[in-house]
């Protein structure tokens, strides 16, 4: 394939993953005559994979026959025409197409929902209820000097967290960063390999089962609050050694505690985050700490960023009732589905092909990346330009204080989600 | 299109026009002379009667950016009894204290304001900032970069640098984040509390850097100035709400040696230490100080009663209130080197001893400050009050018997701690317009809006004359942007998108050599990634940004 002449050969720098929730954007690319797009540093597969993926000659399919846009939008329209309560679920997009979202679902009394939704709903309903203080990763970069992160290894999730924000060589407040302190609390068969400093020092670990971090949680927070605890282990972890995190937390100048929701995963989880909350509170009493919740893959600090200006809401939220109504209990992608409650599903997935909507019986029209296969071809599936790769956009980081432009790198042929979305939208207003 | 405004009484303060009856002709989003007879009218509105101003602009208000959305998102409660639902022109939203950004620019817009300006944006944040305000409907709009407890500033200051070095990265800054002024919060507060220091007077040194409030507030008043940038340095001053903070006040305005500088929700800032309560108002103090430093411009900041949230960069002084939270609740950030917000929801009651005192402080400043081009209407939305309360805070500067009223309904302690009901001054026409247009515009450094001269853009307001003020400013008849109506009755008709202003001063790009090594070494963006562009703003079919003039830039004035 050829490409624009817009698109010349280049080398590329200052790009990020636009599905990485860091956001880290010192990935350098080369870019060939024809277009090809191969990462030249750092080494990340996850980076490679996503800016070499091959160029898509997909088009739109109608029941997985293949079909024009034109057509692919006109069955889209029919199926929104007959719907009485449309889902946009997915939202794996930018704030471009978190705009076009948040503009059909408000033309057709449609509720919104985001695939990573019960991860981040956890935070939304802390923030929600007492609120936080919470930090961003340059502040975490330049100060921390006590890391506590709360049952996970992070890496699973973000790989180049302790590359970039703990263990960079230079720090503007930090002497020497490989005397950071890093302790996992929680969690079992961690890979804690990543938290081990550069000088070989290895970081605490004090492993439990995972559903049983909300009581050692609560009883850290009694601690650091001077709270006598009479058990002599929570779940496993001695008193003594939480007695000794407690210390260690209120010696620090700047610890930060660092959780995710998604490995959060045990019923409630809103309510240890809510003691970790807790535990940051108390600590800022006499010295300084910060929480640091880290999300953001496939755009889920977008979406309910863009939703919250455009709304007043997060996603779980609805215009059925012809003004925006928020209920992240009631407005759940599979409790809905589950409950036959919507008429139309409409997933929306940019960014990863594997993320394919929850197995259900409504008509369903599938807006997406490309190289979505499907075991049950849906009704009409209309693969869409890639933001950050193959059209221009911005993206919310993992701390949401910070946004991303991205970037158009290669040719394409597909629309973007906002072409799609507003074309079933005018197509809606002149039927 | 060719559009004439026939007979409507004006009051256009930038031409010292005070209630004269005449037309005004729009062609093409701009205000003409009178056309040839020859030429046709296209449109004519009868305004015979009618009160006729330019479009009221805000010139601090805090509508995009992160803490804004923040606050949007932690306050559910607030949005569910203040819903819309879809009209022929505006799509549904909700928001009182938080409004969502549609809602933004719908009730501005059918208030008569057809500008806003985020006093607050933090450049690490830019981007957001401007890509929520591009979806504010109908104003235009710009923002006020935040610098001062970045650290990249406090190094150079540390580092002593030339004065002409800062100016060139207070301008970059402007450039980088699309800003049309520059603002200080806590100057150096919020960056010494990250280094746990819990509060900075004006001579204090942050622990780390050994810089004062004092020197960051004299090195920016002065880039600003030199920079030729219309809007003084917008200054919202050390310990906010702290009793006796009028000494910080008064001192801050005596430190800035004579250069121009905008004291913002001084109300906040004008406390005494007086009575059985330790607290009192300095407002006769700081309107005294105002009228005598001819440098020295203020916006008010009034508290209303009710419930509201307050969204601020000073984490210090939030960390500090936000056990006076209501609801219980408060987000808190360190951000990115730069800056740090707070964000605590606030519920203002008239029997509150402190709310009413505070009440009746902002009122005493407003009455006391004798020049209407140097104070201004605000109520730092969304921290005194959210801006739907203007037209009642207007009543209030407007109507001494109405304004009695309501001192004689607030806690009886602190009616008898104020000087409030022996002032008589009710405010014109006149000075509202000055106040809301053409003192608004020019201390922005809009050259071309908040006037009704021949060129301006034809951003217009009309309203019936009404003794009852409050509804008078509540429902104009008529709201124009650019030449377009887009409010009838005080419903909008057409929903267009304003542009975003911005200034570009000149400055040398060697900086960026120095400015690049920081980002690589302490930063986790690039600083290629840092700069916003025009573009971003404008894609997405978003509206424009336009570049204000700067005077120029002025050589070292010492």
């Amino acid at each position: 394939m050829t490409q624009s002449p817009h698109f010349p050969a280049a080398s590329l720098e200052a790009v990020a993953h636009p599905a990485d929730g860091l956001l880290s954007d010192d990935l350098k690319l080369d870019r060939d005559a024809d277009g090809n797009l191969a990462l030249t540093s750092p080494p990340c597969p996850k980076s490679k994979a996503f800016f070499e993926q091959p160029r898509s000659n997909a088009t739109p399919a109608i029941q997985g026959q293949a079909s024009t846009l034109d057509a692919a939008i006109a069955k889209a329209t029919e199926i929104f025409r007959a719907a009485r309560h449309p889902l946009l679920g997915g939202l794996a997009t930018d704030v471009y197409g978190m705009r076009a979202v948040m503009n059909l679902a408000e033309s057709t009394g449609a509720t919104i929902d985001h695939m990573n939704s019960k991860s981040s709903m956890k935070n939304i309903l802390v923030m929600q209820n007492s609120g936080w203080f919470v930090t961003t990763l340059s502040e975490v970069k330049n100060r921390v000097d006590l890391l506590l992160v709360i049952g996970t290894d992070i890496v699973s999730y973000f790989p180049r967290f302790f590359e970039r924000v703990i263990w960079n060589q230079e720090a503007m407040f930090t002497e020497n960063t490989a005397e950071r302190e890093i302790v996992y609390l929680g969690g079992r068969n961690l890979d804690t390999s990543a938290g081990v400093s550069p000088n070989g020092k290895q970081p605490d670990v004090l492993p439990c089962d995972l559903d049983r971090v909300p009581e050692v949680l609560a009883a850290l927070r009694a601690l650091v609050a001077g709270k006598p605890l009479k058990a002599d282990d929570v779940a496993g972890i001695s008193r003594t050694s939480l007695e000794k995190l407690a210390e260690r937390l209120k010696a620090a100048e700047y610890s930060v505690i660092a959780w995710t929701g998604s490995a959060l995963d045990f019923p409630h989880a809103e309510l240890s985050i809510q003691n970790i909350v807790g535990v940051v509170q108390e600590l800022n009493k006499t010295t300084r700490s910060a929480g640091l919740p880290l999300s953001g893959n496939d755009g889920d600090v977008t979406a309910y960023n863009v939703s919250t200006w455009i709304s007043g809401y997060p996603f779980r939220n609805s215009y059925r009732r012809g003004y925006p109504d928020y209920d992240p209990y009631h407005y759940d992608t599979n409790r809905l589905l589950a409950e036959g409650e919507v008429d139309a599903l409409v997933w929306i997935n940019s960014f990863n092909p594997e993320r394919l909507p929850p197995k259900h019986q409504v008509p369903t029209i599938v807006i997406g990346h490309p190289s979505m296969q499907f075991e049950q071809a849906p009704d009409v599936f209309i693969p869409i330009a890639i933001p950050g790769l193959e059209a221009n956009g911005a993206q919310f980081r993992s701390d949401s204080s910070v946004t991303l432009p991205l970037r158009k790198l290669r040719e394409t042929k597909l629309p973007t989600l906002s072409d799609v979305l507003s074309g079933i939208e005018s197509a809606l207003k002149t039927a | 299109m060719l559009i004439k405004l026939t007979g409507g009484r004006v009051y256009d303060p930038a031409h010292q026009i005070d209630g004269k009856v005449m037309d005004i002709f729009v062609r093409d989003g701009r205000i003409v002379d009178r056309p040839n007879d020859h030429e046709s009218i296209d449109q004519e509105y009868d305004l015979r009667g009618k009160v006729v101003m330019a479009g009221a602009i805000d010139m601090h208000t805090h509508i995009g950016g992160g803490k804004v959305n923040i606050a949007r998102l932690m306050l559910p409660e607030d949005h569910r009894s203040s819903a819309t639902t879809h009209t022929d022109a505006c799509r549904a939203g909700c928001g009182h204290a938080a409004p969502s950004t549609l809602n933004t620019g719908y009730r501005y817009a059918e208030m008569g304001y057809t500008a806003g300006f985020e006093p607050a944006l933090s450049p690490v944040n830019a981007r957001q900032s401007h890509l929520e305000m591009c979806d504010i409907p109908i104003l235009d709009k710009g923002g006020y970069a935040m610098i001062g407890s970045d650290d990249y500033f406090l190094r150079m200051l540390a580092a002593k640098k030339d004065q002409n070095a800062i100016n060139d990265y207070v301008a970059w800054i402007l450039h980088a984040s699309q800003a049309i002024g520059i603002k200080v919060v806590n100057p150096g507060g919020i960056n010494a509390f990250k280094f746990n220091q819990r509060a900075l007077n004006l001579d204090e040194q942050n622990v780390h850097y050994q810089v004062t409030p004092r020197e960051v507030l004299q090195s920016l008043t002065r880039a600003v100035y030199e920079l030729g940038i219309a809007h003084p340095l917008h200054v919202h001053g050390n310990n906010l709400g702290v009793p006796g903070n009028v000494e910080t006040t008064l001192k801050t305005m005596g430190a800035v040696e004579g250069y121009p500088v905008h004291l913002t929700h001084i109300q906040f800032h004008s406390y005494g230490t007086e009575g059985d309560r330790k607290f009192s108002s300095g407002a006769a103090a700081v309107a005294e100080a105002l009228n005598k430093h001819k440098n020295v411009s203020a916006d008010v900041g009034q508290i209303l009663f009710g419930q509201t949230v307050t969204a601020s960069g000073d984490t210090m002084r939030q960390f500090a209130n936000s056990g006076h939270a209501s609801p219980n609740k408060a987000v808190l950030m360190d951000i990115e080197c730069d800056s740090g917000c707070g964000v605590v929801p606030f519920k203002y009651k008239d029997q509150n001893f402190v709310n009413a005192l505070q009440w009746a402080i902002g009122l005493e400043i407003f009455l006391l400050t004798e020049d209407p081009w140097r104070i201004f209407l605000t109520t730092d939305h969304p921290n005194g009050a959210p801006f739907t309360s203007y037209p009642h805070l207007i009543r209030l500067l407007m109507d001494k018997s109405f304004r009695s009223d309501m001192f004689t309904k607030l806690n009886l302690d602190a009616q008898a701690m104020s000087t409030l009901n022996s002032i008589e001054r009710e405010y014109s026409l006149y000075e509202i317009a000055i106040m809301t247009r053409a003192g608004a515009a020019k201390l922005v450094g809009l050259h071309d809006r908040g006037h009704l001269g021949v060129g301006g853009a034809a951003d217009i307001t009309v309203y019936t004359d009404n003794p009852d003020r409050e509804a008078m400013f509540s429902k104009p008849d008529y709201v124009f942007k650019d030449g377009e109506l887009v409010v009838r009755n005080g419903e909008v008709v057409k929903v267009t998108w304003g542009s975003t202003h911005t200034v570009k001063p000149d400055f040398d790009r060697s900086i960026e050599k120095d400015l690049k090594q920081y980002f690589d070494r302490y930063h986790t963006m690039n600083m290629e990634n840092y700069k916003v562009n025009a573009n971003e703003l404008e894609d997405d079919g978003r509206g424009k940004v336009i570049v204000q003039e700067c005077k120029g830039r002025r050589e070292k004035t010492a």
